[in-house]
């Protein structure tokens, strides 16, 4: 799914010319961008994540349903939002603050907008998978919050963050339209606009799979190293009971708290709000041809959740059982150029089939593999609890297959299963990819629907149609997360 | 006679099923799209033939060159000067066979693969009640103070973005890296695409954006709002031409041939003014109200394919070089 792809573009290269001195500046600029906006996202991530994971209040479902929105917005919807909240017509700029945000501070700002929620999501299930016997044994051991994070968190987070910070970097190689826009200028160009130049314009498939691979490679070397430092969280499994915390009931600790979720819901949602409230208008004015295309990306996003769990839970235990190759090969997938994949997807079905012909099972596929690193992200951490906490039981009972999914895994592993299911089907509700590489007019998914209205100079519709989107989006993942839930 | 129109309907009917195929056209998404042109032409391309019209969207160019002989296409609409002659190189084309000596367009029209429909011109377009005068010529623009912000599109990644670089190669030769990095201070950012530059200048984050001399017209026929405009360079705009192109190896021959045929008939050219908000190349009457008092350049600049296709390279390294000082 990965290599094939690019395989199949470099046979159809017509020469290799070899790459720029531009090439190269790209590639430090994006490796470059990326490694800040990961190490941002993460490290904003953490005290929002910590204050959501040890505070119980009312609405705290939907606050942490709601932040995990901008991930799932098409890039041109998060970009509008930004602007219109940091930009010179925003919010800040009525303030009279003279903010810029087209810079590398943009680029990084919009990173952390668009991934900070993924960080934050997946940390809360490292901190959900913390056994609660570990947080009463440190209570009655009278740890104070700091020996707390100390000794249960801290261990937790070095299992968890090495992993979720390397999706997030490998994320950001990949973004191109974002940085062009809020980077300012061509100072601002990754490989992916290098290689979106060679195949566009220059049709020079050669340069254009060298850069893929480029990236390909160098996403591995990240993985490798990263995945090294990841070590395993700390002893014991616990009984699966819900958590009390007692070391969290300090007054300064509840401000610190409310502070962190508080300026992560005015971060993440107020753009949010800015760029879709002005769709509310215009929601009534669309057309039933853009309901109809939300009706088929829901089609394909149930698809792409349901084979999602269906590839990542296999690949979860295989790791969780020593094999840790398949999570270096599942988290590759994000380093993945959009655009050769889809390329190569086209080459390679096009003397079998028409390619058109099939654009929604392919996006469906494509967002499949997209989707696996960050189902790994969230199902390895839980599994390799289940395997060191339960494993010898249900081997030593001799429980396998189906009952084994059953009884022991599908309870334990449903919360990050739901979560890996929800994200799988808002991403490939809100793709772009391929479906914009090869579409016909009739199979228009929402978010070609939505360009489609930003070409034709209708900005108020297109927000109306990002706000089905965000709202489909949402829903699904609401309808996943709580299914699994409720099956356990 | 009362009976014989309605048995010499169903004959027609009849005959035309008989021979009716549909014909795949593969076209630029904003012309295939509901709001395009595309399918009001496909409906009078229906009534007029009797053939029905398939489009295909995505980019026209690097899908042809993928797929070579292979082709399922039949007509290609949507080829611009900018990539005419990277097109004709891949010989997948065959002469249009149209008349194309009596056109409503400012250049005269010699090619005889590529057939125009429909023509505007780049322009940077402002909003009076943002900014009241703009500059009132490119080296006027070039020289604008710090606080006039423009929005424009990457010339590697988009199509209106590369006639913007080979507007300033036209206009300044030799000197068009100095021009971009005088542009540069006024540059708040460059998009991917035409439709995140439009965005972010309708959502007030620029004074100006790159776009087209007819992009004023949708605002004043769509949302009856007569604010926005185009500014007018006498150093002369670049002439941007869409056209369509018969495939030599045409799946369905004979239709391809009547869509050619078609594409200067009143009742396609019809559709182009409020559908793809530009100039018909073959009018098919007085436009509609509102064309009338679009600001238009005097002066034209016009590139021939060949020599649009020479520029490129250099037209590119200007922008990448000038934006980067």
């Amino acid at each position: 799914m990965l290599v094939g792809p690019l395989l199949a573009v470099a046979w159809r290269a017509e020469g290799w010319g070899g790459l720029r001195a531009s090439d190269w500046a790209a590639l430090r600029f994006t490796l470059g961008q990326a490694a800040v906006s990961a190490a941002l996202s993460v490290l904003l991530a953490v005290p929002v994540a910590r204050a959501l994971a040890r505070r119980a209040f009312p609405g705290r479902g939907a606050v942490i349903l709601l932040l995990g929105a901008p991930f799932i917005l098409p890039t041109i919807v998060a970009v509008l939002g930004l602007v219109a909240a940091f930009g010179r017509s925003g919010w800040l700029g009525a303030l009279g603050v003279e903010a810029d945000v087209y810079g590398p501070q943009g680029i990084v700002l919009a990173h952390v907008f668009l991934n900070m929620p993924l960080a934050v999501r997946l940390l809360l299930q490292g901190w959900a998978a913390v056994p609660g016997e570990r947080l009463r044994l440190a209570a009655s051991l009278g740890m104070g919050p700091a020996d707390v994070f100390r000794t249960v968190e801290w261990p937790m987070l070095r299992a968890v963050v090495p992993g979720v910070a390397l999706v997030i970097f490998l994320l950001c190689t990949t973004s191109f339209a974002v940085v062009l826009t809020l980077g300012g200028g061509p100072r601002a160009t990754t490989v992916e606009l290098a290689i979106y130049q060679a195949f566009r314009f220059d049709f020079d498939l050669g340069r254009a799979a060298m850069l893929a691979g480029l990236q390909l490679a160098l996403g591995a070397v990240a993985a490798l190293a990263t995945l090294r430092l990841a070590l395993p969280g700390g002893p014991g499994a616990g009984l699966d009971r819900a958590h009390r915390r007692w070391d969290a009931g300090g007054r300064w600790l509840r401000a610190q708290d409310a502070l962190a979720v508080a300026l992560a819901c005015a971060f993440l949602l107020g753009p949010m709000a800015a760029v879709l409230g002005g769709g509310l208008g215009a929601l009534a004015d669309l057309p039933a041809s853009v309901w109809a295309a939300a009706l088929r990306s829901l089609a394909v996003a149930v698809a792409a959740a349901v084979l999602t769990a269906a590839v990542a839970l296999p690949m979860a235990l295989a790791v969780a059982r020593g094999r840790s190759w398949v999570e270096l090969v599942g988290t590759l997938a994000v380093t993945a150029s959009p655009l050769v994949l889809g390329v190569g997807l086209y080459v390679l079905i096009l003397p079998v089939a028409n390619p058109v012909a099939w654009a929604l099972p392919v996006t469906a596929g494509v967002n499949v593999a997209l989707s696996v690193p960050f189902a790994l992200r969230a199902l390895i951490p839980a599994m390799r609890d289940l395997e060191a906490g339960h494993g010898r039981l249900a081997e030593a009972l001799g429980m396998r297959g189906r009952t084994w999914l059953r009884l022991v895994a599908l309870p334990r592993l449903a919360r990050p299963l739901g979560y890996a299911m929800g994200l799988a089907a808002a991403l490939a509700a809100g793709d772009l990819g391929v479906i914009a590489l090869f579409a016909r007019p009739g199979d228009a998914t929402l978010p070609l629907a939505l360009y489609q209205l930003m070409g034709s100079y209708r900005l108020e519709e297109a927000k109306a149609a990002a706000l089905i989107l965000v709202a489909m989006s949402l829903g699904l993942f609401w309808i996943m997360e709580r299914g699994a839930r409720w099956r356990s | 006679m009362r009976h014989a129109t309605p048995i010499a309907t169903g004959l027609t009917l009849i005959a035309s099923a008989a021979s009716a195929e549909t014909l795949t056209v593969y076209a630029p998404d904003y012309f295939a799209s509901e709001w395009g042109p595309g399918p009001a032409i496909a409906e009078a391309f229906a009534a007029a033939t009797g053939h029905e019209v398939a489009y295909v969207t995505g980019d026209l160019l690097p899908r042809l060159r993928l797929e070579g002989d292979a082709t399922s296409a039949d007509v290609v609409i949507g080829l611009d000067t900018a990539n005419m002659e990277a097109a004709r190189a891949t010989g997948l084309f065959a002469p249009h066979g149209v008349d194309t000596s009596d056109l409503d367009m400012p250049v005269e029209w010699a090619d005889d693969t590529f057939l125009p429909f429909n023509w505007s011109h780049a322009a940077f377009v402002h909003d009076v009640d943002r900014l009241a005068e703009a500059p009132d010529s490119f080296a006027a623009l070039l020289e604008a103070p710090d606080d006039l912000r423009i929005v424009v599109q990457d010339p590697r990644a988009s199509v209106s973005g590369l006639a913007l670089a080979l507007w300033v190669h036209e206009v300044f030769g030799d000197g068009a890296a100095d021009a971009w990095a005088a542009l540069a201070d006024n540059v708040v950012t460059v998009t991917a695409g035409w439709s995140e530059a439009y965005g972010l200048f309708t959502e007030g984050e620029a004074d100006m954006v790159l776009s087209f001399t007819t992009s004023p017209a949708y605002h004043m026929i769509a949302e009856g709002d007569d604010t926005v405009r185009a500014a007018i360079f006498p150093e002369g705009h670049y002439l941007m031409v869409e056209t369509a192109a018969l495939v030599a190896e045409a799946p369905n021959a004979a239709a391809a041939r009547a869509f050619m045929d078609f594409v200067l008939d009143p009742a396609f050219q019809a559709v182009i003014p409020t559908g793809n908000w530009s100039f018909p190349a073959k009018a098919a009457g007085p436009l509609p109200d509102g064309f009338d008092r679009l600001a238009l350049p005097e002066r034209v600049l016009a590139y021939t394919p060949e020599g649009a296709e020479a520029a490129r390279a250099a037209a590119v390294a200007a922008f990448e070089e000038g934006m980067a000082r």
